[in-house]
């Protein structure tokens, strides 16, 4: 029943305590952000070899944290299984939910959730080992395939298999580590789940050139950060956290050049996310002036984040892709700073 | 008498009802049960209120919309378009399965452990204390995980298993055995089966009677055996064998035809066979040692002989007080097997109280159902094993 306890928990407390009106007052409050991330995902949220929590999704806790509290670092990150996390959202425990999150038509309007955008453009993808001599994955027909539970991956397969006339054997995986070890034991044989999330697997396999990813990506998953529905202030607040990264690799502004930018920069949009100009966009989210200032100083623009988790320097090695700005052929696309 | 009744009306005041032992009684007893119903009205208001402002309607017309994914074990028929009932009810059977299995194996297991741990072969029951004290020991997740791991990391892949017997293959997806699949006329051997199996319980009647009229013996239990298999046999041959064998074959990645035991399924049934029948094996060690000696002694000096006396004195009162923890024992394993979901085995809890909890994001419900069904299997094996133990309980004459 271990895999019950934090539903149980999150059960108990969505029946006893009435949230209040107001998360930014609480957390502000509080003086820590409670954002709830994945058991471990290299690039996306894993602790690091000292500890400290690293990843594209840990990044977007850091810039909420920056934003609000002025500092990337009070952020509490509480690990959630893909089963659990919704609850605990729900129940008040975290503040936000980062967690390669699929954005889906039944979770923003069923679950009392709302997503407050896309901070990673993802498909899901199958994982074989190159021995098994599989090129595409319509020769999977009669395969074992192991899927992670609890998540869109399994009704994707469903439709995927059924939609091409073939046939598998699913074999359901609760944790990242689970499947590695049901797959690197051949007790599957292909892997699928979000392909970032196959990049990120096969980093930390013992020979990763031993395991390729196939061609096709079978569904949309746009990843993004999850808040509670009721409370539109905090909505906004994640959601330009995101975009405030956005703008400001559109401008070209990072952690390195932003205080030249700030004092010299004469583009009223750039002055604006920066807050040396009387725009006051800070004072429209209920946030000081430097919010976007401390989000860009402390965590870096949406470019230096993907470079620093997932990026071609990274053991994953993901190209932009659709990730890119509009401008560069992607399709992150943040509003204008208006 | 009027003078009495004017005493007792003056006495029936606040203070005086609280004086009194037996009123103070209902009074504490009327206040408990108003402060918990307070408590389960509050948390239940609470909970409405709170799923409202988020704008989440309660209900259970999830059930029936379409489930949307696959189950690997399935004792009826399934399709990722039934509904999330199917699914639900696809998990309940596998529960009923495991557990079931599990029941028998771990009843058999602990009758065998726990009386050769009393044989006076030294090596035979130090063995079995060995067994029970590991098993017992560490705790039943971790014995499924490790059998999991076993089953997975150390039997080969298909495409490098090899034959047992021409037929048989073990490998780490699954046992696969050859299937008999009944062709027309097999329905005569079930007819056959059930004829026998009556008659059998009938002889068994009679033989009693005749018993305890004349104190004859009629070996009736091995007649009724040899009818229950010799008759469907006789039949079986007799219709022209209707049946064929489905062989497994190693077609693509797996093998294809013939029956398959998943290594998920035999990991959670050794783990919680192995595991329970520890329990039961000191159950059964218990109940035998709480018989009396001067019992086998009375007995023999009555001049029933040993095999008579075990099965006559010593083993009927042994089971009155085997059966109540046996009970338990048979709950716990049942409870137990909801830990399938650390190893991906698609019981009740990873169907209704997983996937589709998790797609439809009703926990509530979900988490309801799954509690309501654990409550209903328990309170029925409970309620099958009060009525055995009714019957072979002491009869006071």
């Amino acid at each position: 029943m271990k895999k019950l306890l934090p539903i149980a928990v999150s059960l108990a407390a969505l029946t006893a305590m009435n949230v209040s009106a107001s998360t930014l007052e609480e957390v502000q409050e509080r003086g820590v952000l409670k954002c709830g991330v994945s058991t471990g995902l290299a690039g996306f949220a894993a602790p690091n070899d000292s500890g400290q929590w690293e990843g594209l999704d840990v990044d977007l806790c850091r810039a909420v944290a920056a934003a609000v509290l002025g500092d990337s670092e009070k952020v509490e990150y509480v690990p959630l299984t893909s089963k659990v996390r919704f609850e605990v959202l729900k129940s008040g425990e975290i503040d936000v939910l980062s967690r390669v999150t699929t954005w889906t038509f039944t979770r923003d309007a069923s679950l009392g959730l709302n997503f407050a955008g896309v901070n990673y453009y993802d498909g899901q993808g199958f994982m074989v080992p190159k021995a098994l001599g599989v090129t595409s994955a319509k020769g999977l027909d009669g395969a074992s395939i192991c899927i992670q539970t609890g998540t869109t991956t399994e009704l994707n397969a469903a439709e995927y298999f059924k939609l091409n006339g073939m046939t598998y054997e699913p074999v359901p995986v609760e944790t990242s580590a689970e499947g590695r070890s049901n797959y690197l034991a051949g007790r599957c044989d292909v892997y699928t789940t979000d392909a970032s999330a196959l990049a990120a697997q096969r980093s930390v396999f013992e020979d990763p050139t031993a395991h390729i990813v196939l061609p096709e990506i079978i569904s949309k998953e746009p990843l993004g950060p999850v808040v509670r529905h009721g409370d539109d202030q905090w909505l906004d607040i994640v959601k330009w956290s995101h975009n405030a990264m956005l703008n400001a690799e559109e401008l070209n502004i990072n952690s390195k050049n932003l205080d030249e930018r700030a004092a010299n920069d004469k583009d009223p949009a750039a002055q604006g996310l920066l807050g040396s100009n009387d725009a006051k966009l800070g004072a429209m989210l209920g946030l000081d002036k430097k919010w976007a200032y401390n989000i860009i100083k402390q965590v870096g623009n949406y470019s230096e984040s993907f470079e620093r988790n997932v990026g071609k320097s990274t053991a994953l090695k993901l190209e932009r892709g659709l990730n890119a700005l509009w401008t560069n052929g992607g399709i992150q696309y943040a509003p204008p700073l208006k | 008498m009027s003078g009495m009744q004017v005493q007792e009306k003056k006495t029936v005041t606040l203070g005086s009802l609280w004086r009194d032992k037996k009123s103070r009684g209902v009074i504490m007893q009327i206040i408990a049960v108003i402060g918990i119903l307070l408590f389960l009205g509050n948390i239940v208001s609470n909970t409405v209120e709170n799923l409202d402002r988020l704008g989440v309607k309660v209900g259970f017309d999830f059930l029936t919309s379409p489930a949307n994914y696959d189950i690997n074990q399935t004792l009826i028929e399934y399709d990722s378009s039934d509904s999330h009932f199917r699914a639900g009810l696809v998990g309940l059977l596998n529960t009923l399965l495991v557990a079931g299995c599990g029941i028998i194996v771990a009843t058999f297991l602990g009758f065998t452990a726990g009386v050769l741990r009393l044989s006076n072969n030294f090596v035979l029951s130090r063995l079995m204390q060995v067994y029970v004290e590991i098993t017992r020991n560490v705790p039943v997740l971790l014995q499924i995980l490790l059998w999991h791991g076993i089953i997975i990391h150390s039997l080969p892949v298909p495409k490098r298993a090899e034959a047992i017997m021409d037929m048989f293959f073990a490998t780490n997806r699954g046992v696969y055995l050859p299937q008999p699949i009944p062709q027309d006329g097999f329905g005569w051997v079930w007819i056959a089966l059930l004829v026998a199996i009556v008659f059998a319980v009938l002889f068994k009647r009679h033989a009693n009677k005749v018993q305890e009229q004349t104190g004859k013996l009629i070996p009736a239990i091995w007649i009724g055996a040899a009818a229950i298999v010799g008759l469907p046999v006789i039949t079986f041959l007799l219709a022209g064998a209707p049946i064929e064998m489905s062989y497994p074959v190693l077609k693509g990645f797996n093998f294809k035809g013939g029956f398959v035991i998943k290594p998920e399924f035999m990991a959670l049934w050794f783990a919680l066979s192995l595991y329970t029948g520890a329990f039961i094996a000191e159950i059964v060690r218990a109940g035998i040692q709480s018989v009396s000696h001067g019992q086998t002694e009375a007995a023999h000096a009555l001049g029933i002989r040993p095999n008579f006396t075990m099965r006559l004195v010593v083993i009927p009162q042994a089971l009155r007080v085997i059966i109540p923890p046996l009970i338990s024992q048979y709950l716990n394993l049942t409870k137990n097997s909801s830990l399938a979901i650390a190893i991906g085995y698609m019981d009740l809890v990873a169907t209704i109280g997983g996937i589709s909890l998790n797609q439809t994001g009703r926990a509530l419900e979900s988490m309801a159902i799954v509690l309501g069904v654990y409550l209903f299997i328990s309170l029925f094996i409970s309620a099958l094993m009060n009525i055995y133990y009714k019957r072979i309980a002491l009869v006071s004459r």
